[in-house]
């Protein structure tokens, strides 16, 4: 009932773990399969190992979640050790890139590449990450890295994740559709900052970070929205999904599978169940049998 | 929310009280009733320096502590810190300690903060405390009246050796009664402790220490094999430990690098 298509890819429901949410080793792979997942993006990996920032890095109330983790990773060469292969595993993994410089995009291509990952994501939009250019808000430079990504992944379907914080998310899609991307997924966080009036400073040690949680999902549906306008390739709808309702938005705004990242947070590792039954029994009250009745119909 | 009522987001608490634990080693006690349960920890914010997760140490009535011991900047932060000073507190996060009759408590150094607050909740416990010299063995004054062997590296104080050596002693003697041993210290010590329970086929729990970030299950850094030790630890059982791999042998960095226990814990000082 759940099943999906994605980039020729078959799901057995349209739950993907988003990047940056576990997905830093290869038993939370298979942890988060057996909690009900399609598929799973890998925490973002790059040229080098990296740190990230000082704590307080995340941290949530009601509707909104903040984090300015700073992209910590063991880097692509360690990773390759690490994870030695990521196509047997129990479900399809989705590996997420980046580098600071067109080339080293490609670089760490190659090498996920490697690791025969189902998809490869690019993350060009991470909103507290300093690339050195602006990759996700000028569609000459999100071309450029759709480009060298696409030629250094071989036969894997390449994903590009796009940033709400830009002044037209379309013409950035249609930049990244054009240079060959398969996919697209959005969106990124949303920046934000909060001040704690006791200690009259911002909290998270970066200052600003990126806003997730229920807050974000009427940006996202949005972005997905006007992207689906735009281009022919699928889109995983990614921000603020939490309950069925919201994936079933989500789709409606035309996504082909969905991405639940800080829903971890708010239903524990159970949230990807937890959605899918909530969608199923929607379907059925709905008398809806498959996804694709319901994939965009809201531009009808 | 489908979890435990706690606080999401750093939180105001002034100091109430420091008090002098050992060499380097403080508790800082917060007048606040704090709803946690032994073995649970908080995570402390002091802006401008760092975030960092604490074993709650003190429950009493009306008010809590932790106990630190300076290893580094946030600790040395901290140590400076005195009554009316103000931090920043979220949590109380993890899981904590069962609570279960005829026990052996063993605790290596400040790894005592750990189990402290299980030991006010057992009855008649038997506790191995040890460090590496006397000015490092934290609550004697607070366990006087408790079934307390003391031991030492260097024999400064109590018996010299480990308290594993102790803990095999006790387990060897045919009248003893211990059904459960729970411990917190280094890991290494830990595992030690863990294979003898094995050994002698009693229960054992243990309060892991990791890397950590979020402190509620999300950011993924503080994984043990695909245990999250922020969530489902830190404190674990004989039938997880047994499950996990990597414990007393491997540890991840910030980055996510696995590395082994020995280069985890001298990068972490």
């Amino acid at each position: 009932m759940l099943n999906v298509n994605l980039c020729g890819i078959k799901l057995r429901n349209p739950t993907i773990l988003a990047s940056g949410i576990l997905g830093v080793t290869k038993d939370s792979i298979d942890r988060v399969g057996k909690n009900g997942a399609g598929a799973v993006t890998l925490k973002s990996l790059c040229h080098e190992e990296r740190t990230g920032n000082k704590n307080p890095v995340m941290f949530g109330y009601d509707d909104v979640f903040f984090n300015a983790v700073g992209l910590p990773g063991q880097g692509i060469d360690n990773a390759v050790k690490d994870f030695k292969r990521l196509d047997n595993l129990s479900i399809p993994v989705i590996g997420s890139i980046y580098g600071y410089k067109i080339e080293q995009f490609g670089q760490v291509t190659k090498k996920m590449a490697s690791l025969k990952p189902a998809i490869i994501e690019v993350d060009i939009s991470c909103p507290h990450m300093d690339y050195g250019k602006p990759y996700d808000a000028d569609p000459k430079l999100t071309a450029e890295v759709t480009q060298v990504v696409k030629k250094n992944a071989g036969k894997i379907p390449i994903s590009i994740k796009l940033s709400p914080n830009v002044h037209d998310i379309k013409e950035i899609a249609h930049a990244a559709e054009k240079a060959g991307a398969d996919a697209i997924t959005a969106i990124n966080t949303a920046t934000g900052m909060m001040i704690d009036i006791d200690a009259r400073k911002p909290v998270l040690a970066n200052k600003i970070g990126g806003i997730s949680g229920p807050a974000l999902k009427p940006i996202a549906v949005r972005c997905v929205y006007e992207i689906y306008e735009t281009v022919k390739i699928p889109i995983i709808g990614t921000g603020g999904v939490t309950y069925g309702k919201d994936a079933i938005e989500m789709m409606m705004a035309g996504a082909a599978a969905i991405g639940i990242g800080t829903g971890v947070f708010y239903r524990g590792n159970g949230v990807f169940k937890k959605v899918c039954n909530e969608m199923e029994a929607w379907m059925k009250k709905n008398k809806v049998k498959n996804l694709d009745e319901i994939k965009g119909c809201a531009h009808k | 929310m489908e979890c435990q009522e706690r606080t999401e987001i750093p939180k105001l608490m002034e100091i109430s009280e420091v008090v002098y634990e050992g060499k380097g080693q403080k508790s800082f006690f917060f007048r606040h009733s704090l709803n946690c349960r032994p073995g649970q920890f908080v995570m402390v914010w002091l802006p401008d320096v760092d975030e960092k997760p604490m074993a709650v140490s003190y429950i009493n009535k009306n008010e809590f502590a932790f106990t630190s011991q300076v290893v580094g900047k946030w600790t040395s932060a901290l140590d400076k810190l005195k009554k009316h000073d103000k931090v920043w507190m979220r949590g109380p996060y993890g899981s904590s300690f069962s609570i279960k009759k005829n026990a052996c408590v063993v605790g290596g150094g400040v790894g005592m903060a750990s189990v402290s607050t299980l030991i006010d909740k057992l009855k008649d416990p038997t506790i191995i405390n040890g460090a590496r010299s006397k000015e490092h063995l934290i609550y004697l004054k607070r366990y006087k009246n408790k079934n307390l062997i003391a031991v030492t590296d260097d024999g400064s104080y109590g018996k010299k050796g480990f308290t594993t050596d102790s803990l095999k002693e006790l387990l060897n003697d045919n009248n003893n009664k211990i059904k459960i041993v729970y411990t917190c210290g280094p890991e290494i010590m830990m595992k030690k402790v863990f294979d003898i329970c094995n050994k002698y086929k009693v229960e054992c729990e243990a309060s892991l220490e990791r890397m950590m970030k979020c402190g509620f299950g999300v950011c993924g850094v503080c994984m043990v094999n695909d245990q999250i030790v922020c969530m489902d630890g830190p404190v674990f059982n004989s039938k997880q430990l047994s499950k996990m791999s990597e414990f007393g042998s491997f540890a991840r960095l910030k980055t996510g690098r696995k590395v082994t226990i020995n280069e985890y814990h001298s990068i972490h000082a």
